[in-house]
């Protein structure tokens, strides 16, 4: 077995072991990378250099008998949305192409603290609005399982690197979706936190109010270790909550007896692929033999969440992406000769097709004799969603959906089509807008040898119950003996 | 129609830079000065994925604001963002408040020639600062400096009660106080630290609508404010009188040549798109909080006006005046515990002091002697050691130089001679040399004493004791 093939709780075990080395761990990686991606196409940029003489330094240390962390010398890959002091931070976009980061996000400065390894930034849809990763301004990201399907989005290089063994674990970001979505299409575990357990800090907005930082790991033993590293309250980020330490891993415990379990039914109808459908019935099964109690449960206003999402998301990023004006930095038109030229030839040449059609559609809801019919409706309902997810945890300490309606399609299948993207994410969105946790585990693969996921939600701040039934699944089943295939890209 | 026939409709939207040590939303210094763009991070510069921490002072320093103005506290208030383009607005946005400000519903007092007027204030909100734009003189372009961007204001939005550019004065001078004697503010206004937006409307007295209203944006001295004003309300009226219509417009007040200009590429109707910050929770202050500061507030200039006048007996006008400035207030206060003479501190801060101050272009903040130097002064006018003339002269000295008053009368040799010996020696002295006016006195020409007095100070260079020379001068006289 090759080192890329192993979880990093096994890594972890193997350093402590003195079994291997980070230098060993990281070059692996590395070689894999120069082997796979030029076929996949996770990284937008590489950082071979300084990883490998962190790498190093951290073996001396270690040598040395000098205390380190337990994840020190073990390598991660990062969404390119998050700040790195001296990198370049793209959100795979013009409009950053040469942005290099003066400070650190917060959850960077975490890893900085246990000396994890940086192999390098991943692609993912532009400023993480999309499905699909072809909204990246660099390159679409292709499935690892099928080199003509897409990986997901917006975190797709995140979710592609694990699946492909170009990165042990990596981080992504996830507003309506975007971490569940790429995890369920190509076959790997993709954490979303409660809104406010991990600091935003340094996470460039998309919208403020639905925005997470979450792990995109091999397993869910991996989820809650990464999750130990990033999570807590950070006073550089006023949404972020303080619930003292806490240590995931102790929620992972191979038992879900007892356990109620909802399942929606809105979420096995229409617009939810067959075989997709069986999939999560099957899932349901499997609960139930493992000894948890599940119904069928109703999750009606759950419906409007989509429409919910795209004019408080857009509102939101309207005013964010204000900033990329071309005065201070990122893109600047060379065609200007006065102020309003700068404004409209930078932001017309730097943000894609995707990314105006949110910032108009965002600029739309907010403007004065609009704001009351739409965003101030959407926030009515934002909470009529809230208070249902209370009343259904009232009753159940897990719901489970599909966590996409279909599994990877294929490149250019919708991205001609925003409407039909959009509906990528009817089933994560909802738990965007009710600021709840919930995880993708991989479960089977369709007739097509393409992964279909699970979802699990929870109630805000019990990630540990969604941990300790994923990893229960987990523990009864052999979905990682599945390996990616890296079938087509010919055409 | 006349134009006495007018009324003029004025209200105010007052900025104030709080003096908070750190900026709003972050650590930065928000010192006025220093090297463009030094006073700055990645948070108040816009740099991606960077988020605002409201700081708490600025919150007790606005709520204090709004208690010393009579305001109610929105216990549930919020922030939200302000949506435009311009270089010096790093984010695009500007965190404001909308909807629900801090305080609201207050009013001050101004004393006006009818009388006390209660001016109402509709709101105070918390807001950031913007950075500056410097234009480069040689047309090379313009260069952003965000050291001021993320300075603590709060906008007071008074109603539209005043009906002069006067009642304007006192009004902003009575905040100015109030500001400076609470202490959250230096209220510099030559440093933009106080700076007004000036709305202006007219219409027939006795009308009850209001009229089409004029903006100019960021007035920032008394002086200006007045002149615009009252230039402003005159063009409106003129066009009136033309048959013409007031448009609302945003003006530019130029102080050079004393007209409004019309800004007019700026006026394609602003949409800001608030919407409540989403990287800021919920500002909710509680009962406790807001009468804790309560408890903290300072006496006020309207408690200390009423106290002066009946514990110290100053008269309206001195009282008024003493109590327009926390700096004059806190100098009479001072030197009345040396001398225990109020009326005559008084007196000398309203005419000699308030003088040299316009004289040198300063303002009260900027007095560096204290009351123990005035009250020392005092009690050596009381004693009859200097006349008031020398008084004066010493007053001038403390402008340059903070020195015991004693002490510069000693080096100056400026005390008063009260010796009947050596003022009868002067006497005889300036008698002798100026028969013709013995002459002219004797024939009635009472002018003469006058000129042998003066003659005799003179003499002396003013350090006579005046009400001596002129008794011993009629005694030589009348003989």
């Amino acid at each position: 077995m090759e080192l890329y093939e192993y979880t990093v709780h096994e890594l972890v075990e193997m350093l402590e072991k003195g079994q291997t080395t980070s230098e060993e761990i990281t070059k692996s990686y590395f070689d894999r990378i120069k082997e796979i991606d030029p076929k996949v196409k996770a990284y937008v940029s590489t950082l071979e250099d300084e990883a490998i003489a962190k790498a190093k330094k951290v073996d001396e240390d270690r040598k040395a008998g000098k205390p380190v962390s337990k994840f020190a010398g073990i390598p991660i890959g990062i969404k390119d949305n998050m700040c790195i002091t001296g990198t370049k931070t793209t959100c795979s976009s013009k409009m950053l192409e040469n942005f290099v980061a003066p400070y650190d996000a917060t959850v960077i400065e975490k890893l900085n603290k246990e000396d994890l390894v940086y192999l390098g930034k991943l692609n993912m849809d532009e400023f993480a609005m999309g499905s699909s990763t072809e909204h990246s301004a660099f390159f679409p990201t292709k499935n690892p399982w099928d080199l003509d399907r897409v990986p997901g989005g917006s975190s797709g290089g995140s979710a592609a690197a694990v699946a492909a063994d170009i990165a042990p674990w990596t981080l992504g970001s996830d507003t309506g979706g975007s971490i569940r979505q790429p995890a369920s299409l190509c076959g790997v575990v993709g954490l979303k936190p409660t809104y406010g357990l991990v600091s935003r800090y340094g996470l460039v907005a998309f919208a403020s109010s639905l925005d997470q930082i979450g792990p995109l790991t091999k397993d869910v033993t991996d989820a809650a270790m990464l999750l130990n590293l990033i999570a807590g309250h950070d006073e550089k980020d006023s949404t972020s909550i303080d619930l003292g330490e806490k240590d995931y891993t102790k929620a992972l415990v191979n038992d879900v007896k007892g356990m109620r379990i909802g399942i929606p039914k809105e979420y096995l109808g229409e617009g939810i692929n067959e075989e997709v459908k069986q999939a999560i019935l099957d899932v349901a099964k499997k609960y139930e033999e493992m000894g948890a109690i599940v119904e069928d449960c109703s999750f009606e206003v759950g419906q409007y969440a989509t429409s919910v999402y795209y004019i408080i998301a857009d509102a939101e990023a309207s005013s964010n992406l204000g900033r990329f004006d071309g005065i201070r930095y990122g893109y600047r038109s060379e065609k200007y000769d006065n102020l309003k030229d700068i404004y409209k030839n930078s932001r017309s040449e730097g943000f894609g097709p995707e990314v105006k059609r949110r910032i108009m559609i965002g600029t739309y809801v907010l403007s004065s004799g609009y704001y009351d019919a739409y965003y101030k409706k959407a926030q009515k309902v934002r909470t009529v969603i809230k208070n249902a997810y209370d009343e259904l945890f009232g009753k159940y300490d897990l719901l489970l959906t599909p966590t996409s309606p279909t599994t990877a399609f294929k490149m250019g299948e919708k991205s001609n089509n925003p409407l039909e993207m959009y509906l990528a994410d009817i089933c994560t969105v909802p738990v965007n807008i009710g600021g709840v946790p919930a995880i993708n585990v991989p479960c089977s693969l369709d007739s097509q040898g393409m992964p279909i996921g699970f979802q699990l939600i929870g109630k805000s701040f019990d990630e540990e119950t969604i941990l300790r039934a994923a990893y229960s699944y987990e523990q009864n089943t052999n979905f990682r003996q599945n390996k990616p295939t890296f079938k087509g890209g010919n055409s | 129609m006349a134009r006495e026939d007018y009324e003029i409709v004025i209200g105010l939207e007052v900025h104030c830079e709080l003096s908070t040590k750190t900026k709003i939303f972050c650590s930065c210094s928000t010192e006025f000065g220093g090297e463009p763009n030094t006073h700055c991070c990645p948070i108040c510069m816009a740099m991606p994925g960077t988020l605002p921490v409201l700081n708490e002072k600025v919150v007790e320093y606005a709520v204090k604001a709004g208690l010393a103005t009579n305001c109610s506290i929105e216990k549930n208030s919020k922030n939200d963002r302000k949506n435009y383009f311009y270089p010096d607005n790093p984010k695009s946005y500007q965190i404001s408040q909308f909807d629900k400000p801090l305080c609201y519903d207050g009013h001050v007092t101004i004393e006006t020639e009818d009388g006390e007027k209660e001016i109402r204030i509709e709101r105070i909100h918390i807001e950031e600062d913007a950075g500056k734009l410097n234009h480069d003189e040689y047309g090379r372009g313009s260069f952003v400096d965000l050291n001021r961007a993320g300075v603590p204001l709060i906008e007071v939005v008074s109603k539209p009660d005043m009906r002069s550019a006067k009642e304007v004065e006192s009004y902003m001078r009575k905040l100015k106080s109030i500001f400076e004697y609470i202490e959250i503010s230096d209220c510099k206004m030559q440093e933009g630290s106080l700076r007004a937006d000036v709305n202006v409307s007219v219409r027939k007295k006795g009308a009850s609508e209001f009229g089409t209203r004029t903006e100019m944006k960021n007035m920032n001295s008394f002086r200006s404010i007045v002149r615009a004003i009252e230039y402003e309300a005159e063009r409106q009226i003129e066009e009136i009188e033309a048959g013409n219509k007031i448009t609302q417009e945003t003006l530019r007040w130029d102080d050079v040549s004393g007209r409004t200009f019309s800004m007019r590429d700026k006026e394609d109707a602003q949409d800001y798109r608030y919407f409540p910050e989403p990287d800021l929770v919920a500002l909710k202050v509680s009962d406790e909080y807001i009468e804790n500061i309560r408890k903290s507030l300072p006496e006020l200039p309207e408690s200390r006006r009423k106290r002066y006048i009946e514990e110290y007996e100053l008269t309206e006008k001195a009282a008024n005046f003493v109590t327009g400035s926390k700096y004059y207030s806190i100098l009479f206060e001072e030197s009345i515990k040396v001398c225990n003479n109020p009326k005559t501190v008084g007196n000398l801060i309203m005419s000699d002091i308030a003088r040299i101050l316009n004289e040198r272009e300063e303002e009260p903040e900027d007095l560096k002697f204290g009351g123990s130097e005035l009250g020392e002064l005092v009690i050596l006018i009381d004693k009859g050691t200097i006349s008031s003339a020398i008084a004066k002269k010493v007053l001038e000295e403390l402008f340059n130089e903070v020195k015991m008053p004693s002490k510069i009368i000693e080096e100056k040799g400026w005390i008063q001679i009260s010796d009947e010996g050596a003022i009868k020696e002067v006497v005889m002295k300036i008698l002798e040399n100026n028969p013709q006016s013995i002459v002219d006195y004797k024939a009635g020409k009472d002018r003469a004493l006058g000129f042998l007095v003066g003659q005799a100070m003179k003499e002396t260079r003013g350090k006579a004791n005046p009400q001596m020379l002129n008794k011993m001068f009629l005694d030589e006289l009348n003989k």
